[in-house]
């Protein structure tokens, strides 16, 4: 299984396309497809969470120092952590700028 | 030793599934497979049957009962026919997606409007491309060795596929006939118990019908389109292991007189035993007329269909279903195709008959037989026709 795509053979795939392992879906990369990327700016972010707490996708983690960063293989770019942020840390980048 | 009883055909559905050893039952009555799921239920419900017996509110969820029983990896079985199929219709896809081994007996019966409860073929037209494995009985006896050969294919690990029994509403479900049901040791030798290849367990969690994107659906649909193909063999093994136990043969297309035919009548279902009795009263006339009868539907049986008929210089296909205004009736389409594909063009006329119950006569078959001929003679354009119209 190539897993960041799911995408193989049709030789491969298990009895009625069955998911044998649980929670596999987080090695899809579903963030393949976003036209813009959230980007913190660190300076002015006060580490309230609330980018991780607002992110239907998990890919908000919060580091050793406490501050929230992204981990793009699953962002969609919806911007809803940029909208919810108190301090404007938040800005979305067009990709490919 | 097997006893030859007289029997309702329903009712002996019935008993074959329950000497089958079914875990679970889920159904919806309607008419004409009513006799099949209140036999069961009594079954189960007097202790001859150790089994569930899930009444349900409707196909659909008679269905969908029977999805989560086989994903669980029970021995599954469920009945229906026309409205009901159709109801049911959406999740007989799921079914035979998730390659779910349920066994199914449909009384075939015509589509509303107007609401008619008769036999015809349009609910096994409308289950055709489902990917089930779909077999066709002539009679009662057939009807039950059918089904014992029905699970005996679908548990194969090489198939495990839903395969639905067809048998014609009334003309079979309704029948007293005399059948030979056999001892509950020599179906245990036939058919042991069930062992799923994967199933729903809370120990070993898997995720059973999970969406799958166009980037996957495609080769979703070549595995089963594979599958489906090479189950054909499995068919034919489970008929050999049939024919060694029970004695009786089946094969996917049944001949009747046809080798040295000049004209070939193809049908399916159980008007082929009219129109064998309208072949042996045209031979009597010195007529070169066979049948040829199509027993196993999906997978079709492309090579054998071939072989019987490759002789022939006319054919006349009946068809007990339309296709509205398509070029000819379903069963008529396949015989094309199959024709085309190998170069070979006989005379072909498509002869739609028995819609909703009406009666398909000896003399209906005599009719066909005779015109074809007279048509193939005049060098007529070829077609369908609806034969035994009003006007």
């Amino acid at each position: 299984m190539a897993k960041e795509t799911g995408i193989v053979s049709w030789k491969a795939l298990e009895l009625g396309i069955t998911i044998l392992e649980p929670g596999s879906a987080g090695q899809l990369k579903t963030g393949d497809w976003r036209s813009a990327r959230a980007v913190t700016n660190f300076d002015t972010c006060i580490r309230c969470g609330r980018c991780y707490i607002f992110c239907p996708d998990m890919v908000y983690s919060r580091n050793e120092q406490g501050y929230y960063e992204q981990n793009y293989y699953y962002c969609k770019g919806c911007g809803i952590c940029a909208k919810e942020c108190p301090v404007d840390a938040i800005t979305m980048v067009q990709e490919g700028d | 030793m097997a006893k030859r009883v007289g029997m309702e055909v329903s009712i002996a559905a019935a008993e074959a599934v329950a000497l089958a050893d079914v875990d679970v039952i889920a159904a919806y009555p309607i008419t004409p497979q009513t006799h099949v799921v209140e036999h069961l239920s009594e079954l189960v419900a007097s202790g001859h049957l150790d089994a569930e017996f899930i009444p349900v509110e409707s196909e659909h969820s008679a269905m969908s009962c029977c999805v989560g029983s086989a994903a669980a990896g029970a021995r599954t079985f469920t009945s229906t026919s026309s409205q009901g199929y159709a109801l049911m219709a959406e999740i007989c896809y799921v079914a035979a997606s998730l390659r779910l081994p349920i066994v199914m007996v449909t009384a075939n019966r015509a589509l509303s409007a107007p609401i008619n409860i008769w036999n015809d073929h349009a609910d096994l037209m409308m289950s055709r491309d489902t990917g089930w494995v779909q077999t066709v009985a002539e009679n009662g006896q057939e009807v039950v060795d059918l089904i014992f050969h029905a699970f005996k294919v679908a548990e194969d690990h090489r198939v495990l596929l839903p395969v639905m029994v067809n048998m014609d509403g009334f003309i079979l479900s309704h029948m007293i006939e005399p059948i030979l049901i056999p001892e509950a040791e020599e179906v245990r030798r036939y058919l042991p118990p069930y062992v799923p290849k994967l199933r729903l367990d809370p120990e070993k969690p898997v995720t059973i019908g999970p969406v799958g994107m166009p980037d996957v659906y495609t080769e979703a649909k070549m595995v089963h389109d594979q599958v489906l193909k090479g189950a054909k063999d499995v068919v034919v093994e489970a008929w050999q292991s049939f024919k060694s136990q029970f004695g009786r043969e089946y094969r996917c297309v049944e001949t009747y007189k046809s080798e040295d035919a000049e004209t070939i009548l193809i049908t399916m279902g159980s008007i082929s035993e009219t129109a064998m009795t309208a072949i042996d009263q045209l031979r009597g006339a010195g007529k070169k007329v066979g049948l040829v009868r199509i027993r196993l539907w999906r997978p079709f049986p492309v090579e054998e269909l071939f072989d019987a008929i490759k002789g022939a210089k006319v054919v006349a296909v009946v068809d007990r279903a339309m296709s509205l205004n398509g070029v000819c009736g379903p069963v008529c389409a396949e015989v094309k195709s199959v024709l085309y594909d190998r170069g070979a063009r006989p005379y072909l006329q498509n002869y739609i008959a028995g819609l909703g119950g009406r009666d398909v006569t000896v003399e209906n078959f005599i009719e066909m037989a005779d015109q074809v001929a007279a048509r193939a003679q005049r060098g007529d354009p070829m077609g369908y026709e609806i034969i035994n119209v009003r006007d």
